[in-house]
């Protein structure tokens, strides 16, 4: 399905829009709600966070909303529900994002029936790169759609066999870096795009970390096909109103720059 | 198990020691792990370069350090025959220069200009800052804002040496959240930064590296023991946090069966407290800060708060060939209290007149355990891991004038 979504929109001459957040943050009650919002103010597919203690790719925005979401007692089974409960209303792509700990200790035969109960369509887990990925991905996997990421440090050969273990999209990190906006980008940002976007083949690509507004989306629409926002999203909600107005106006601005081609 | 312990060779290719650790990193990584990788397998048959690493750690750490016999100590259990590897005689007060001064030279041949360290008791930040201001490199170093306070010396010693320590406020603010911060910057500045991880944990190759230079001071315990008793330990006794003290006078005698490894953990206010760091002890397997090892975690796989009244223990999870000595039943994992520890500071202190350091002083308040089970031609080493001073103030608290 996320596969799909990508390539209908890209059929548009347009770009996929990717909304990531930390699942119930900043409020357990509100988040199903919040995340229908999301979707209708032009999120393409969401990434729902699962809260982690320790999570050594993110930046301090996405980190704290981590610390919260933990101590609004967000578990992956939590997660779980809340997909569930979003899939009742919308059908749209939802990929769970987590670190490797939290899912292990759920139970991989576990959590893969009860994602699949939950319609969750995709995972990506950061800690786990291509030397982890046989024993961790077991083909009992086969029904999710894996992503795994590139980095401006990935050798071609590594990006060649990210795009071939990868399925729906390839994850195309911006800078070397934690996750979190960054006020500007080098001109290395859109060359390693450039380079990451060729060698790719079999998947669509997404481009994160550091997208922060429509004028990122504008500088890179040629090199990719969608972007993914998340910390600018999360630092948003938490200075936000109860109606999330400021940051829907945000998603539909990113999602302005993605449609408008 | 038996097979794997008759062939001991770990890691294997894919840094794994057993089941345990490997890669767990995210991919901006990978390349800089590859290119430590292949750099220091090189120059592990270098020469060149061991010359230089032994010559440094003689003429400037002070090596080989001395294995004293603790006569008094030994006199005060009237059992066996205690000897201490004094690590507590390296430069800088503890182990933590041995392998600092080996990942320095590492640093250099790889080009990189900016050292990063994290530090819990301060112990391996004050390592790591004094090979930087030796060879002339820029050292940041991040730190928990709760082991900044306990350790203020230690951090001005740092600063002194003309490093920038970085105050973590995240998590729990101590080892494991500098630890996560040291890693975050390293994503962020692998073109032109090394991080000298200061134990036997992160992903491969940093645990055999770590090891590898660590395993000096068994090496020198077998060679000592061998000149002062024409034989080898029956128990060798080290304190474990990270564990690259425990490792490093382990690893040599992993192959000699009739030595028994023995590593003490921090229990904290007790087991039953929850306020541990009693990782083998009690801990469940898991993926943390690159590594497939026990951890202390929740039943969601949410890494424990912990508690060690010595900040370099206070860490809730172990370096994976820990895990794996643990499982093939090569060495055996126990655990005392902050209080049995400082017991033993006493008990050291005021036998030999050797103030060791609150990690160390674990070890030495297992001997209460050990002592009256040995025999009287039995050999105990307990690895002095490093000295008392930076502790002063928080014995001082616990203890106050009462001695």
């Amino acid at each position: 399905m996320i596969r799909e979504t990508i390539e209908k929109i890209n059929a548009k001459n347009q770009k996929a829009l990717s909304i990531y957040l930390t699942a119930g943050y900043p409020k357990v009650d509100s988040f199903v709600d919040l995340v229908c919002k999301v979707y209708d103010a032009g999120a393409d597919l969401i990434e729902l966070g699962i809260p982690f203690s320790d999570p050594l790719a993110d930046g301090p925005v996405i980190q704290k909303s981590s610390e919260a979401a933990l101590s609004n007692g967000v578990s992956l089974s939590s997660v779980l529900e809340m997909t569930s409960k979003i899939k009742e209303r919308v059908d749209k792509p939802i990929i769970l994002m987590g670190y490797a700990n939290p899912i292990m200790h759920y139970g991989i035969e576990k959590l893969i029936s009860d994602a699949k109960k939950a319609k969750v369509d995709g995972l990506i887990i950061p800690d786990i790169p291509l030397e982890e990925y046989e024993d961790f991905f077991t083909n009992k996997f086969k029904d999710f759609e894996i992503t795994l990421l590139t980095t401006p440090t990935s050798s071609q050969e590594r990006i060649r066999k990210i795009d071939e273990l990868s399925s729906g999209f390839v994850y195309c990190v911006s800078v070397t870096g934690t996750t979190g906006v960054r006020n500007k980008f080098g001109n290395e940002v859109k060359q390693n795009l450039e380079r990451t976007y060729n060698i790719i083949s079999k998947n669509k690509m997404m481009l994160g970390f550091g997208i922060s507004s429509p004028e990122n989306i504008k500088d890179y629409r040629d090199y990719t096909d969608g972007f993914i926002v998340g910390s600018a999203v999360i630092k948003s909600l938490g200075e936000d109103d109860e109606k999330f107005t400021r940051t829907l106006k945000l998603i539909g601005e990113l999602s302005g720059a993605c449609k408008n081609n | 198990m038996n097979e794997q312990k008759a062939k001991y060779n770990f890691p294997n290719e894919k840094g794994k020691f057993g089941v345990y650790g490997g890669k767990f990193v995210p991919e901006t990584l990978m390349t800089a792990l590859y290119e430590l990788e292949t750099t220091y397998k090189e120059l592990r048959n270098d020469e060149n370069f061991l010359s230089e690493l032994r010559e440094i750690q003689k003429d400037y750490n002070g090596r080989p350090t001395p294995l004293t016999y603790a006569k008094r100590l030994t006199e005060h259990f009237g059992k066996g025959k205690i000897y201490l590897k004094r690590e507590d005689l390296c430069h800088t007060g503890a182990h933590k220069l041995n392998n600092a001064i080996g990942q320095i030279l590492l640093a250099k041949k790889l080009g990189k200009k900016r050292i990063i360290a994290e530090t819990g008791a301060g112990q391996h930040g004050v390592a790591t800052a004094t090979v930087c201001a030796k060879f002339g490199l820029k050292c940041i170093v991040y730190m928990g804002e709760v082991d900044v306070e306990r350790q203020s010396l230690n951090v001005f010693r740092m600063k002194l040496l003309g490093a920038e320590v970085r105050t973590v406020k995240s998590g729990s603010k101590t080892l494991k959240d500098a630890t996560n911060e040291s890693i975050r910057d390293w994503v962020t500045n692998v073109h032109d930064t090394h991080y000298i991880i200061g134990s036997v944990v992160g992903p491969h190759p940093y645990p055999m590296i770590v090891r590898d230079f660590q395993s000096v001071i068994g090496a020198e315990t077998k060679e000592q023991l061998h000149e002062k008793e024409n034989k080898l330990p029956t128990h060798i006794l080290a304190c474990v946090g990270g564990g690259s003290n425990a490792i490093g006078i382990f690893y040599p005698f992993v192959n000699n069966e009739s030595v028994k490894l023995i590593g003490i953990e921090a229990e904290g206010y007790g087991i039953d407290s929850g306020k541990h760091c009693a990782t083998l002890t009690i801990g469940s397997q898991g993926i943390f800060q690159g590594m497939y090892t026990y951890l202390l975690q929740d039943s969601n796989g949410q890494i424990s708060e912990v508690h060690s009244i010595s900040a370099g223990l206070d860490y809730p999870g172990v370096g994976p060939e820990h895990a794996l000595l643990k499982d093939i039943k090569r060495a055996e994992y126990y655990s005392v209290t902050d209080e049995e520890a400082l017991e033993g500071i006493k008990l050291l202190t005021q036998t030999e007149g050797i103030l060791p350091a609150l990690e160390t002083a674990h070890a030495i308040a297992y001997l209460n355990e050990l002592m009256p089970k040995t025999n009287n031609d039995d050999i105990v080493v307990v690895n002095i891991s490093g000295r008392g001073d930076k502790d002063i103030n928080t014995i001082i608290q616990n203890l106050g004038d009462k001695e």
